[in-house]
């Protein structure tokens, strides 16, 4: 077994600081929001972990592609990875979001484009890990990953379409909201600071997982192969 | 080999030879399935009965008086083309497999495309029978009239970009351990954007809506086609490799 790479121990621990830093300054250093209070403070670690889990989603999409190109299985564990680890931090982002809703909006949920969008996504990779377990052939569910997470990263924007076609409620923080968007604010410097910086630290912690899960899927991979080798 | 593949193989075979190979073993992929359905009857009656039982569903589930029909129509129907649809999908795919006729085809020396396009248009033509019996069937029973020229086209262009995605997840489905429960678990997701413009400008249709509001719905769906057809079109080849 190959030991832990000493910069992916460093890097844990830069994940760790980054994260008590982020909230320390969610907590202390931004400026409590004068209509809503303070759970407006969830904002800074919501948008950081759905643009990180966006990220990584297409970050999975692009492994995909990578995978079919060159039928290297080391972009199969990349994907599957990637895919695993954006869900956990998408469904912390709807969970943090509905957190916010219930005193903004009045409600845990909406079916609004973003919300929706975001239940689909987390359904759709949901089933891209219900497929893979259905295969045992590790090539063939290496390819029909790949394909799954390219339909799906695909269908993503075509569903937030198609759902923008309605009418949103969703504050748009960065650019122009709609006019019917309830919650809304402007940021103050501090603030900005802290969600970029909240973004910078959920970069960090996502890129450490993601090693770590790789490592975890190399080594699944040997075992598997070993298990292979026993039963010939 | 069984002896219908065998048929098959050596017809596909002879379609590639000579000019415009590619369009004849598509038509001889389609013009198979279309001939295996006319003797056996198997996929349409099973599609069409199941239709007919989820509208009977909606029925009592919705209570649809004339006041709640105008507005549910689109709904209900494409809820059951979906769920009809798949129901076909899922077929279709599994007798090749079963009967190694998958295989068949493969060894056939054309595009794989070819088989991917063919077994498309295969099941875009059994979901389109099953709507062209259910539209008078429910024009009958409610007494609202579906027969508009917009309402067909949307029908038609929704069930192209349904069926091309779906073809395509159901060849993955097929070689998985829980093939018949996957489909719908893998298609539904991917296939919301089509849904939700093909049910919202349907909506349009029946309720007169000025065309110019329907169109970005129209819009949404030929341009789902075109990108689902052009990705199935890219991948299929590492969906059918050994």
């Amino acid at each position: 077994m190959e030991p832990k790479p000493r910069f992916l121990t460093i890097l844990d621990s830069i994940s760790a600081v980054l994260f008590v830093v982020a909230l320390g300054m969610v907590f202390f250093y931004a400026p409590t929001e004068r209509v809503m209070g303070a759970v407006q403070r969830v904002f800074y670690f919501h948008v950081a972990t759905a643009w990180v889990g966006m990220l990584g989603f297409m970050a999975a999409g692009v492994a995909g592609v990578a995978y079919l190109l060159s039928s290297d299985r080391k972009w199969d564990t990349v994907s599957l990875a990637a895919v695993e680890i954006s869900l956990v931090f998408f469904f912390v982002t709807i969970i943090m979001g509905s957190i916010w809703a219930r005193p903004a909006w009045g409600t845990w949920w909406t079916w609004e484009p973003r919300l929706t969008t975001a239940a689909i996504v987390e359904l759709i990779y949901a089933a891209y890990l219900m497929l893979r377990q259905g295969i045992e052939d590790p090539d063939r569910r290496a390819r029909f990953g790949a394909v799954y997470t390219i339909l799906g990263f695909i269908s993503v924007p075509a569903t937030f379409l198609s759902i923008r076609l309605y009418r949103t409620i969703h504050p748009t923080v960065f650019g122009v909201s709609s006019p019917e968007a309830e919650g809304e604010f402007s940021m103050t410097p501090p603030m900005l600071q802290t969600l970029i910086f909240s973004v910078l630290t959920f970069s960090v912690i996502f890129a450490s997982l993601l090693w770590h899960r790789i490592r975890l899927g190399r080594l699944a991979e040997k075992v598997e192969q070993l298990r292979l080798k026993i039963a010939h | 080999m069984s002896e219908e593949m065998r048929v098959v193989a050596g017809r596909v075979r002879a379609a590639q030879a000579g000019t415009g190979g590619f369009l004849r073993a598509l038509l001889a992929v389609v013009w198979k399935d279309l001939a295996a359905e006319l003797r056996s009857r198997e996929l349409i009656s099973a599609m069409l009965v199941f239709a007919l039982l989820v509208i009977l569903i909606f029925n009592f589930a919705l209570e649809l008086d004339p006041r709640t029909r105008s507005t549910v129509t689109s709904g209900v129907l494409w809820v059951t083309f979906a769920f009809a649809g798949t129901l076909g999908l899922n077929r279709s795919m599994a007798i090749e497999k079963d009967r190694g006729c998958l295989d068949g085809l493969l060894l056939a020396p054309v595009d794989r495309s070819a088989i991917y396009f063919g077994k498309a248009i295969g099941n875009l033509v059994f979901m389109l029978m099953v709507e062209a019996i259910v539209l008078p069937v429910y024009t009958v029973l409610y007494s609202v009239n579906l027969f508009h020229p917009g309402l067909i086209l949307v029908i038609f262009l929704g069930s192209i970009g349904y069926t091309a995605i779906g073809t395509l997840l159901a060849s993955m489905a097929v070689h998985t351990r829980t093939r018949d429960i996957l489909l719908p678990i893998l298609l539904f997701p991917v296939a919301i954007p089509v849904l939700i413009a093909a049910v919202k400008a349907s909506a349009g249709f029946l309720e007169a809506i000025p065309l110019e509001e329907i169109m970005p719905w129209l819009n949404l769906i030929i341009a789902y086609d075109v990108i689902f057809i052009a990705v199935a079109f890219m991948v299929f080849d590492f969906i059918v490799e050994e």
